[in-house]
């Protein structure tokens, strides 16, 4: 099933009146990663390395898994994470064809299982990557996803730490930070990212964030209710610790599992009371020093 | 092929916010990660380079201080000594700065805006006031020109110093590295100590005097102190601070701090010219030793996955089970 131009924006990005809310701006876009029904084909990362003409950065084979890639990077924008797992878990009745598959899980151990999942940068609603950008190169756009202006950015490395998601990096013989830019081009162009254009079982879904939060809801109950209990959404909450993601996810195991951090906080948060600190710091740190020159005596020399 | 690793932290009972006696009803925290691959990316600055500035930083910062203190009670030497070494601290530390940038030529965006929510921008700017006045303190003092200016000039790099010193400790801290962030209350306080300790060393080594060896005991105690309060009070972010190269660093910042404290905290080290200088390099390497090994502790920290993770799958537990974190 490829993408019904009615679901995502279609054409209808471009300048079209249709595209804005009635406060008159654009609704925030972002990506549902819908893992459950991820093939690990890697057709993401593909796309997304030949649409943004991204560096080849190694091929290796790592031997650890069918995931060669690793991890998100200057030149990974998607990353497909490969799981395998010895679970007692009932795939067919999981994917609500009890019958069909019962003799043959009968007696049998524990099913294996994969979990895929493709990983891509989050377009936190509190970025700390943006947050630290001591240039302003790193910018929320006009469809609230965060991107690096490369003719601005002078590589001093700050939003790389600050990610709690491991998702900006430096490149290598480059010297700028790089990540995802939910295809800032195409968007502008009324398309979808390439990503998930070329995603063939559309676990990559693109549009609204408000929609695809409603669709990401009655896909987990719908799991759910098809015995699938550990399916979770993650990210989806503008409640936790960066305010909600522009780039969430459905998981069938816990975050760590997949690689992603059980619980991120953007570092900014507590950046009032470093500053705090640090002034409290800084005034003992002047008036410790004028305590040594007390009672020493002038020296007029 | 095995899945993902799993990790136990078996008998970490006595860590984290767990007191004695309480009996756990969620059992202690195992971990899962993906492969063992980290969960962030690790920092890409230069361990000279950066690691280099903080020690640069606080010692720049200390000596004005001590600068303006020996300005004013007409210590001349002492005050010779400070100024030219917060000059020269900050200049290499502007190198090293600009050194460790992926684009070196850029280095004027960091003046493209001003960003209170970026510690980087705020320090471009402290540095860009902080410079000058360091500057002009130092050449008027060699010239013996402009004295007036000079004077002036000494009480502004006074006044920016101290936060020249502690703003480095932010700059680490406002990130998402577990033995960076999670020692944030701390950190400033480590740093100011390490800073005036550093200072007082510079002072001792080139013209011993009583404020000086006053100024190496009181910042050594700080740096000590606030080295240990920090360990404990970060949970199991501190084990990096304590092992591999980073642990190692660590215990050569105290065994040399203590020894230069030690050295000046006797009374006639300031008239030993070679007492004097004893302690004060050993003050100054240890407030370097400090520094990379701090630097050195958060890299290894985000290289793992283990102190990212247990720590926020704590977090989720304490939130699900709260009956749990309170007996």
């Amino acid at each position: 099933m490829s993408f019904a131009p009615h679901l995502v924006f279609g054409g209808r990005l471009a300048g079209d009146p249709d595209a804005m809310t009635e406060t008159g701006e654009r609704p925030r876009v972002g990506f549902f990663t819908d893992t459950s029904v991820c093939i690990g084909c890697k057709a993401c990362e593909v796309a997304c390395k030949e649409w943004n003409a991204i560096p080849e950065d190694g091929l290796l084979l790592t031997g650890m898994s069918y995931d060669n890639t690793q991890g998100l990077g200057a030149d990974t924008w998607r990353h497909v994470a490969f799981i395998e797992q010895r679970k007692p878990v009932d795939v067919f009745q999981a994917a609500g064809q009890a019958d069909a598959g019962s003799k043959l899980v009968d007696g049998a151990g524990p099913e294996l299982r994969w979990l895929m999942a493709s990983d891509v940068c989050k377009h936190c609603t509190h970025a700390a990557c943006l947050d630290v950008c001591p240039t302003g190169s790193l910018f929320r756009t006009e469809f609230g996803t965060v991107v690096v202006q490369e003719d601005i950015c002078n590589g001093c490395g700050y939003c790389i730490p600050a990610c709690p998601y491991g998702v900006i990096d430096q490149r290598k013989g480059d010297g700028r930070a790089w990540k995802c830019t939910m295809c800032y081009d195409r968007l502008g162009a009324g398309m979808e990212p390439a990503c998930a254009k070329a995603c063939p079982t559309d676990s990559i879904q693109f549009g609204p964030l408000d929609e695809l939060r409603e669709r990401a809801e009655i896909r987990v109950r719908a799991l759910h209710d098809a015995g699938q209990p550990e399916a979770r959404l993650y990210g989806h909450d503008p409640g936790d610790g960066v305010g909600g993601v522009g780039a969430f996810f459905l998981l069938l195991d816990e975050p760590e599992v997949y690689g992603l951090p059980p619980d991120p906080v953007v570092t900014t948060r507590d950046l009032p009371s470093m500053w705090r600190h640090a002034a409290a710091a800084a005034v003992a740190m002047a008036a410790g020093v004028a305590a040594c020159f007390l009672r020493t005596g002038r020296r007029p020399r | 092929m095995t899945h993902a690793e799993h990790g136990a932290r078996a008998g970490r009972g006595g860590r984290g916010r767990r007191r004695r006696g309480e009996q756990a009803m969620v059992p202690e925290a195992r971990f899962t990660s993906y492969y063992g691959l980290p969960v962030l990316n690790p920092p890409v600055w230069k361990p000279l380079d950066i690691a280099g500035y903080l020690f640069l930083g606080g010692l720049a910062g200390g000596s004005s201080l001590l600068a303006a203190g020996a300005h004013a009670t007409g210590r001349r030497e002492l005050a010779r000594t400070a100024k030219v070494g917060a000059l020269g601290a900050i200049s290499l530390s502007l190198a090293a700065l600009v050194h460790d940038l992926g684009r070196p030529a850029r280095f004027l965006n960091m003046l493209r805006v001003a960003k209170p929510t970026s510690p980087m921008s705020m320090g471009s700017w402290l540095l860009f006031g902080y410079g000058p006045l360091a500057g002009a303190a130092a050449v008027t003092e060699m010239t013996g020109r402009f004295r007036r200016l000079g004077a002036l000039a000494t009480a502004g790099a006074a006044v920016l110093g101290p936060a020249v010193a502690t703003y480095t400790a932010v700059l680490v801290c406002d990130t998402a590295v577990p033995s960076w962030h999670e020692g944030y209350r701390q950190m400033p306080f480590l740093f100011a100590g390490s800073g005036a300790a550093a200072a007082a060393g510079l002072g001792l080594v080139f013209a011993p005097a009583e404020p000086a060896r006053r100024a190496a005991v009181l910042g050594a105690a700080a740096e000590l102190g606030m080295t240990r309060l920090m360990k404990r009070r970060m949970g199991l972010a501190a084990e990096p601070l304590e092992q591999g190269k980073a642990g190692r660093l660590m215990r050569v910042c105290e065994a040399l701090t203590a020894a230069g404290a030690g050295l000046a905290a006797l009374p006639g080290t300031v008239r030993s010219r070679v007492l004097s200088a004893a302690a004060g390099a050993a003050l100054i390497a240890g407030s370097a030793a400090l520094r990379f090994g701090v630097f050195h502790a958060g890299v290894a920290s985000a290289q793992n996955p283990e102190y990212t993770v247990v720590p926020q799958r704590q977090r989720l537990n304490d939130r699900e089970f709260p009956a749990a974190r309170h007996g």
